[in-house]
């Protein structure tokens, strides 16, 4: 039976709860298909959180090419960084149907 | 104020289970209510309360409760004012600090208010049917007044999106949802849920109370940290307020039991709405003030302390 298999970026980002929907909204816009969330509780250098209230943090993983990568990562150190507790990153993955994770053509 | 009223909401099952989670915190104890347990019974508590004030709310006349609404949103948007400026004059806070810590005192807390009815239902005081409604209301103008106050912080977020993060937060939907079902399906439909929404409301609030005494005691120890002013801040700012309300109360013609809640509403700091819509809104604001001052300091003094206070007042203000 003949496989396919590809290399790619696994890009994690681990972020105050209240952020999800926001970074899932940029990770679309940037042109990911599609992603893994998880609850995750931690603790970080800032302690600026509120996550006692809204749930903790979010660890959201997703499997794109190195140019939606590149262009996720830009934009998470122009919005998130700066003032968010956020965590990021990017692992080298080989992955089965290589084609789910293409972008998507705008 | 009488060694009566002050037991009154001392020995009250809620608030002793609220002291519990404080010691269990001290003690460093093994407790936390699991998180779902936590948002389900937050959802039961906004959802009961406002089906519980929309029963209520269908006895009225819409010409009856325009007075208090008026009040309450007025309240809504002086309060934070002057949160904003006596902080200008007793802290050192940054003006997005004190827009932060604005938001939050003038926005209201929900478990104050329910603790506030569940004290004047245990001295068979009566008051408005339609205090529910005032909560939804007051919920919302506080949070924008605070964030237009600290100024445009976030590059990131515009107007309309934290306009719109205040108006779909949780309570506010839960709130003004339960009113609306209150409203359409009347007392014969409350009847029929009452068992699961009114006969356990107390119980229930108990249990979240524990889980807030747990919150609040880990502020406990950043109180230190927050200073004289901020401290003298959390403490008297509240009366002010909370006195503020219930002569706006007394103004528009509220029962003795009414101007002391809306008194309540006012004195009381937001910690589940406000922190989230300013974290978004104004990422730069430092959090561990703003919530150590309304959970930390400003909650366990209404609670213990500030309601039986604001009934006083209220038994005085109103013949």
């Amino acid at each position: 039976m003949s496989s396919s298999r590809a290399k790619i970026k696994c890009l994690t980002i681990v972020a105050e709860v209240i952020l999800e929907q926001r970074i899932l909204d940029d990770l679309r816009a940037c042109g990911a298909r599609g992603w893994t969330v998880t609850s995750a509780r931690g603790a970080g250098p800032q302690h600026r959180q509120i996550s006692d209230f809204e749930g903790g943090n979010s660890r959201i993983e997703v499997l794109v090419d190195a140019e939606v990568s590149e262009r996720i990562w830009q934009l998470l150190e122009r919005d998130y960084f700066p003032d968010f507790a956020v965590s990021a990153w990017l692992t080298d993955v080989e992955v089965a149907r290589p084609d789910r994770y293409e972008t998507r053509p705008n | 104020m009488s060694a009566e009223l002050l037991t009154a909401s001392i020995f009250s099952v809620p608030v002793l289970a609220f002291a519990l989670g404080i010691i269990a915190a001290l003690i460093r104890a093994d407790l936390r209510l699991p998180e779902a347990v936590y948002q389900a019974t937050s959802i039961y508590l906004l959802l009961a309360i406002g089906i519980k004030g929309g029963v209520a709310l269908r006895e009225q006349s819409l010409f009856e409760i325009l007075g208090p609404v008026g009040a309450t949103i007025a309240l809504g948007i002086v309060i934070p004012v002057l949160a904003f400026f006596i902080l200008r004059a007793m802290t050192r806070l940054s003006r997005v600090d004190r827009g932060a810590m604005a938001a939050h005192y003038g926005s209201t807390s929900l478990v104050t208010f329910t603790v506030a009815l569940v004290y004047l239902d245990a001295m068979a005081v009566s008051y408005e049917g339609y205090m529910a409604t005032l909560l939804a209301v007051m919920e919302v103008p506080g949070i924008l007044v605070g964030l237009l106050l600290a100024g445009r912080q976030s590059r990131h977020t515009s107007w309309a999106t934290a306009t719109r993060e205040v108006f779909t937060s949780r309570s506010v939907v839960l709130l003004v949802g339960g009113l609306l079902i209150g409203a359409l399906a009347g007392p014969g439909g409350y009847e029929k849920v009452e068992p699961f929404f009114g006969a356990l409301f107390t119980g229930v609030l108990a249990l979240f109370l524990l889980e807030m005494g747990i919150l609040a005691g880990r502020r406990l120890g950043s109180v230190r940290e927050a200073g004289w002013g901020l401290l003298a801040f959390a403490l008297l700012f509240p009366l002010l307020a909370g006195v503020l309300g219930i002569f706006a109360g007394a103004a528009v013609g509220l029962s003795q039991g009414g101007a002391m809640v809306l008194g309540v509403l006012c004195a009381s700091a937001s910690y589940i709405a406000a922190p989230a819509a300013v974290r978004l809104a104004l990422p730069t604001a430092n959090p561990g003030i703003t919530l150590t001052t309304s959970l930390g300091i400003t909650f366990p003094f209404n609670l213990v302390l500030g309601i039986p206070i604001y009934w006083a007042i209220a038994q005085a203000v109103i013949a």
